[in-house]
């Protein structure tokens, strides 16, 4: 039986205190914008970086590898689920977007 | 109103401080995520798709003005100024940091409420009629025998690690609008030579397996209510099936049993733990019901025959006769069009707390539906009461109607959702805004995911968001009922896009205006005269076509 093939994937949490959706970044930071998340390419790299991230239960909460895609600034979602988890809420301006503006 | 006792504020105390050294010791390490998650459950604490969510129980929905004012403040010095109102009539903060919840639970206890088994497999928040101790039909007020069955089961040693959740409603009228036959046990009260008890109902539930509940015992004393509901309970904590959770509610006990040997089981049971009932809960009951004695109503004059048509429009929505001809039941629409139903803001709140202070001796109700209840009114006070909520956009003259949508927080908020509900709400509820008064009396129900938090099985019309190969995507049920005459929903056909669900809905609803007799015939009541296949063909015109060709 073939494996489906590994597609990229960002290592997503969200923060202890907060409760906050994060990323983590190439330099070991957990960030809220999925555009600065590092992008796994490699399915080994992934599993070692996701064992790392569950490792910090200081600062974050519901460690696991998140499906994304290229895009011209960074990943992007590929589920809905991820989207809105990206990008807060979507009955009113309210959340993560609507802050970051 | 049930007023906590120096028992009841040192347990919450005790209860509470527990719980603030929990999170301490989650901050400072000591405890892990797999050992902290069952505790903050038992807490109401969940963490959603964006954030914790903090879940409170307003006991069988009824509140005080000071409660109600609490809630406000949470929603302003906590999260994000605004609370959700549930279809288990509790209110959910979608925004609180960790590090608050232990404050924002003590202020909670300073005007007796908590979020104590909101969460977990235990005896839920028990319900009750939104217009209980007020509504003309009714037989009696069902609050006491809820506040009853809520100190018996709140911490109930035996019954804090159940099968699965279990839920509890009761109704004091045979008017059904607690939705009893889809609870784990649901209680109807009766009168039976001069006598009350209660109709109990066993099994019903909505979620995956949505079955109606079934007759337990035709009459039951109330002496009798927590021996047997003991009982159930600690049959169902017995057999009910702990291998796999999607078949762990009671509703899968019963149906796999048999209703008739749960029934045995249940009676032999009871004759067991009959005797252990020495009669000290007939003296919390009368203790009790005290606290719930009507208030001391002030006569009103009548209102004009003829009044303003926006003050007419309301009043035809929102207002449901009271057991004195002189006061009316106000419902406060939380749904206004396009707003996202059984959202208040903090500014809201505190005006509701003001008006049930001023013209409802104090008390406001959650429903289940979602909306607010000023449950005693003055007949004379109604245009004042409309004229304030108007001005806060809480006028909204659509109680019952298109617009007055069900819908769970599905995926905008919740971890557990497949697809968004409440912007098909309201995608719905501003496409129907302008023939839903020509429509009439109709109930849409809309569940972002299968555990039917939305109550979808039993809307006229259903509505369940799913994930389909990665795009959100809608199924339809028609004819579901949760009154007394409960009906599952019918699943129509195909699901929608998630750009076709409203124009679909619409599509409907045109049809049963053109299929009714007169605009005195509901849609449920067309539905059931004329079945599923003309309410088909308006859904899927397409393949009627092909059919046709």
């Amino acid at each position: 039986m073939s494996r489906r093939p590994f597609t990229p994937k960002v290592v997503t949490a969200n923060l202890l205190v907060e409760g906050d959706v994060v990323y983590l970044s190439a330099d070991d930071r957990w960030v809220p914008a999925l555009r600065d998340a590092e992008i796994q390419e490699d399915e080994a790299i992934a599993e070692a970086r996701l064992l790392d991230a569950s490792s910090q239960s200081d600062t974050v909460v519901g460690v696991y590898l998140a499906e994304v895609k290229h895009g011209p600034d960074g990943p992007e979602p590929v589920h809905f689920r991820e989207a809105f988890r990206a990008s807060g809420p979507t009955n009113y301006p309210h959340g993560k977007a609507h802050e970051a503006q | 109103m049930y007023q906590y006792d120096d028992f009841d504020r040192a347990f919450l105390a005790e209860r509470n401080a527990q719980f603030r050294a929990q999170v301490e010791r989650r901050l400072d390490g000591s405890l892990t995520e797999d050992e902290f998650k069952p505790l903050r459950l038992m807490n109401g604490v969940y963490l959603q798709l964006h954030a914790y969510m903090l879940r409170v129980a307003i006991p069988y929905g009824t509140l005080s003005a000071d409660q109600m004012r609490v809630l406000a403040e949470l929603a302003e010095r906590w999260d994000k100024g605004y609370g959700h109102f549930t279809t288990r009539q509790n209110i959910q903060y979608n925004w609180p940091k960790l590090r608050d919840i232990p404050d924002m639970l003590d202020r909670l206890g300073d005007v007796g409420m908590h979020a104590i088994q909101t969460s977990g497999n235990t005896i839920r928040n028990v319900t009750a009629d939104h217009f209980a101790g007020a509504a003309a039909d009714e037989i009696v007020d069902p609050r006491p025998y809820a506040e009853l069955l809520r100190q018996w089961s709140t911490d109930h040693p035996e019954f804090q690690f159940l099968p699965r959740k279990f839920k509890i409603a009761v109704t004091g009228s045979p008017n059904d609008r607690a939705v009893t036959k889809a609870h784990d046990i649901g209680l109807v009260a009766k009168e039976r030579d001069g006598e009350i008890g209660f109709e109990v109902l066993v099994g019903g539930g909505l979620g995956r397996t949505p079955m109606v509940g079934k007759t337990l015992r035709e009459f039951l004393p109330v002496a009798d209510l927590l021996p047997y509901c003991e009982a159930i309970v600690g049959v169902y904590n017995r057999l009910g099936r702990r291998d796999n959770k999607y078949k762990a509610r009671i509703k899968i006990t019963v149906h796999e049993t048999g209703i008739e040997e749960i029934r045995n089981l249940v009676e032999a049971r009871f004759a067991e733990l009959r005797p252990l009932f020495d009669g000290s809960d007939m003296n919390a009951l009368r203790r009790i019901e005290a606290q719930f004695a009507p208030p001391a109503f002030r006569t009103s004059s009548q209102l004009p025959e003829r009044l303003d048509p926006a003050l007419q429009a309301w009043i035809d929505t929102s207002v449901t006769a009271h057991k004195r001809a002189d006061h009316a039941i106000v419902t406060i629409s939380v749904k206004a069009h396009g707003a996202t139903p059984g959202d208040a803001s903090a500014e809201q709140m505190r005006l509701m707390a003001d008006l049930a202070e001023r013209y409802a001796y104090g008390e406001l109700r959650i429903s289940h539906e979602q909306n607010v209840i000023l449950p005693h009114v003055r007949r004379a006070d109604l245009p004042a009461i409309y004229a304030a909520l108007n001005k806060a956009g809480l006028g909204t003259a659509n109680v019952g109607l298109a617009s007055d949508i069900i819908a769970c927080p599905g995926m905008d908020y919740c971890a557990l959702a497949t697809a968004r509900s409440i912007p098909v709400a309201q995608g719905i509820a501003t496409a129907l805004e302008a023939i839903e008064r020509d429509i009439g009396a109709l109930k849409i129900k809309i569940s972002g995911c299968i555990n039917a938090c939305g109550h979808h099985h039993v809307g006229h019309i259903g509505i369940l968001g799913l994930d389909r190969a990665g795009v959100e995507n809608y199924q339809i049920t028609l004819g579901g009922d949760g009154t007394e005459t409960m009906a599952v929903g019918e699943r129509a056909g195909p699901g929608f896009a998630y750009d076709q669900i409203v124009p679909a809905v619409e599509r409907l609803v045109r049809a049963y205006l053109d299929l009714r007799t007169d605009p005195s015939e509901t849609f449920l009541a067309a539905y059931r005269r004329l079945g599923a296949a003309p309410f088909k063909a308006a859904l899927y015109p397409d393949e009627e076509a092909a059919h046709a060709a």
